[in-house]
């Protein structure tokens, strides 16, 4: 008996009990769409978290200037003053390290005409706007001769652009503010939204490092320095290799702790993604079992089919079927109810995401790749459910099998 | 119509009890039984359905095996429809050794040399009279279209053509059991094995599948294997063979053979439209 035929057969005898047909798919049904749903659910909100980690920047490396404990007594974070402009200039000395932009900053009052707004003045380089990969949507961002000569120019970011400018207003070239020194306006930040932790990135200005350091902070040293690395896979060693030479700048003794802190986007989204991948295996887990039940349900419809069917079992084998081919027979059923089932499984579960993320407004997202594994756990479920009717069907005596009443 | 030629076993039991072949010797028989025993183990204690048979069926033989039941007859039957294994002795089908066969080669011998026809008829339910008939082609890979056209044709030589697509609950018994033999022949088997196939008809029903049977023993030189228990019916057949307690009692040519076709024209029509009733 070929396949196509056995796989006919087994339809037709689905097909003569509609009703118990259906009601078996649907433990199948139930189970594959929870688990569709939910690892949809689980995906698509560590996708969202993926997406703003890498909107952070560019293959990111941040260094913090450290917290000081001086004789039992902290100081917080960014109370060193070891960081300074000529680690930078060292870093960007490194083969692995394609940007790097100083920073320091200050929260300042800011003023324009009868406007004012309170936000963080930031100070940093030319290549901040390349590392953090956020574009100058007005104007343009300023220049390494502003740099140099410290000049008073700034960068707005949108939030700052609402509250200090009434609608339609052009900020351009337009004097603000900022500590009671005049700033002119060079370049507006396209809106970047809120970082992953919260804040709102938009309610920022930005200016050359060296004027917050000369001109409104008055100190000779940094609070981070922000770093790109040349690709994703020279991030870690671009971290490695930051981490040894300030190290060697701040001549720390092996046995002395980092007086800086060091990040990278990656470590920020691997932590982001063993959580969400412990969340989803979660929910997934919790929803197979009603995979599970569904394929109880599907042996014991099988028991009782070959039961009901113990005399065609007999006359089949009669004629001349095999135990294997009575064997196909029910275990083909089996399997083609719990695919069909996990078809339309996978039909409501990604009815059921696309209802999550219309009405609840929560991003789903369906990996190619868990279609493929509901299709073969759904027939994998059929050929272990399966296979004890089955056996049982092909074990049967003929003779016992066409005296059965 | 003449009465009471085979009255009772008694009767048959004393006459003589030789071979009777009435077929040319020298050839292979069909079937060739030697010293077959049957125990069937049952844990307490043994049960000795045959006990030690031995019988040779030749090409074109009609034989109607009687016996009353616990006789072994059923338990024969199921030797010969190679249903089952034989605890001891031989069984050559056509010349080869079945009895010694594995399940699968015994499944192969039953798809292609055996024709069942039962009782209770036996067909798969909500299925047409085409595909019960095409069910034995399935197990021995033969295509679509030849099982189509090979199940079209043994209808028709039953008679049922026109009813392919029925299901068996819209045929009468009768019509059931012409699927049922058209269903037998379709691997065109070595041998028909029909076990008391007018046990669930009125007598001119009967007499309507014993004309088959007769017309494929005398047109197709078929090879008929007859269990039943009515002296009646046993009559159609050319030999019979009688059972009792595990042995073979009596072996004997009909001399009074009955002609169905002939005894259907004299027996009234009581209900002509009965299958068409059914059907409606």
């Amino acid at each position: 008996m070929d396949f196509r035929a056995i796989f006919r057969v087994a339809l037709k005898a689905l097909a003569r009990n509609k009703m118990r047909t259906i009601l078996t798919m649907l433990g199948i049904i139930i189970g594959v769409g929870a688990v569709i749903c939910t690892v949809a659910i689980g995906e698509g909100a560590s996708n969202q978290v993926q997406e703003q980690i890498a909107s952070l920047g560019d293959n990111m490396v941040m260094v913090f200037a450290g917290s000081v404990n001086s004789h039992g007594v902290h100081m917080g974070s960014q109370a060193t003053k070891t960081l300074t402009p000529g680690d930078a200039q060292a870093i960007a000395q490194i083969p692995f390290v394609k940007y790097v932009s100083p920073g320091t900053g200050a929260g300042e009052q800011i003023v324009y005409q009868d406007q004012n707004w309170f936000s963080g003045v930031q100070g940093q380089g030319p290549a901040y706007f390349k590392i953090r990969e956020w574009p100058v949507i007005e104007g343009s961002p300023f220049t390494q001769h502003d740099v140099q000569s410290a000049s008073n120019v700034c960068v707005l970011g949108q939030t700052v652009v609402d509250n200090l400018f009434a609608d339609g207003e052009n900020p351009i070239g337009k004097i603000i503010n900022i500590h009671g020194l005049p700033f002119r306006v060079v370049g507006v930040l396209a809106p970047k939204g809120q970082a992953p932790w919260g804040q709102d990135e938009d309610d920022t200005i930005i200016v050359p490092y060296t004027t917050v350091m000369k001109k409104l902070a008055g100190v000779s040293w940094l609070h981070s320095i922000q770093a790109s690395a040349t690709s994703a896979r020279t991030v870690v060693p671009a971290e490695e290799q930051i981490e040894a030479l300030l190290r060697q700048r701040h001549h720390l003794r092996p046995d002395e702790d980092d007086d800086f802190i060091i990040r990278s986007t990656l470590d920020i989204a691997n932590a982001q993604a063993q959580s969400g991948r412990v969340l989803t295996l979660l929910l997934a887990s919790v929803a197979s079992v009603s995979l599970l039940v569904g394929g109880i349900g599907i042996m014991n419809i099988m028991l009782v089919s070959v039961t009901e069917r113990t005399r065609e079992i007999g006359v089949r084998m009669a004629v001349g079927a095999t135990e294997s081919d009575v064997q196909n027979q029910f275990l083909s059923e089996a399997v083609v109810l719990s695919l069909l089932g996990g078809t339309m499984g996978i039909l409501a579960g990604v009815f059921g995401s696309m209802l999550v993320a219309d009405m609840l407004h929560w991003p789903t997202l369906i990996p190619p790749i868990a279609i493929a594994i509901a299709v073969v756990f759904s027939a994998a479920v059929g050929v272990f459910f399966g296979y004890y009717p089955a056996r049982k069907a092909a074990r049967l005596d003929p003779i016992e099998a066409l005296r059965y009443e | 119509m003449p009465e009471n030629v085979l009255q009772s076993e008694a009767e048959l039991e004393s006459q003589s009890s030789g071979v009777i072949t009435g077929v040319m010797p020298g050839a292979t028989p069909v079937i060739q039984i030697e010293n077959l025993h049957k125990t069937y183990d049952l844990g307490e204690i043994q049960v000795h359905a045959l006990r030690g048979i031995s019988l040779s069926i030749y090409q074109g033989e009609f034989v109607a095996i009687m016996g009353a039941s616990g006789s072994g007859k059923s338990t024969l039957m199921n030797l010969i429809g190679c249903l089952d294994r034989p605890t001891r002795g031989n069984y050559f089908l056509d010349g080869q050794d079945v009895s010694k066969l594995s399940k699968v080669d015994l499944a192969h011998i039953r798809n292609r040399k055996i024709g069942f026809v039962f009782q209770g008829f036996n067909l798969l339910s909500r299925t047409s009279a085409l595909e019960n008939v095409e069910l034995p082609m399935i197990y021995c890979g033969i295509p679509h279209a030849e099982r189509s056209r090979r199940a079209h044709e043994a209808l028709l030589s039953v008679g049922l053509e026109g009813r392919e697509g029925h299901h068996p609950a819209q045929l009468s018994g009768g019509q059931q059991q012409r699927v049922a033999i058209a269903r037998s022949l379709v691997n065109n088997p070595s041998l028909v094995v029909a076990d008391e196939p007018t046990g669930n008809l009125d007598s001119r029903t009967s007499v309507e599948i014993m004309e088959i049977f007769q017309r494929l023993n005398n047109e197709r030189n078929m090879t008929i294997l007859l269990v039943t228990h009515e002296p009646d019916i046993a009559r159609y057949a050319k030999r019979v063979v009688v059972f009792r307690d595990g042995k073979l009692r009596k072996d004997s040519l009909v001399e009074d053979r009955l002609d169905a076709a002939r005894v259907l024209v004299d027996l009234p029509i009581v209900d002509d439209d009965d299958d068409d009733e059914k059907e409606a």
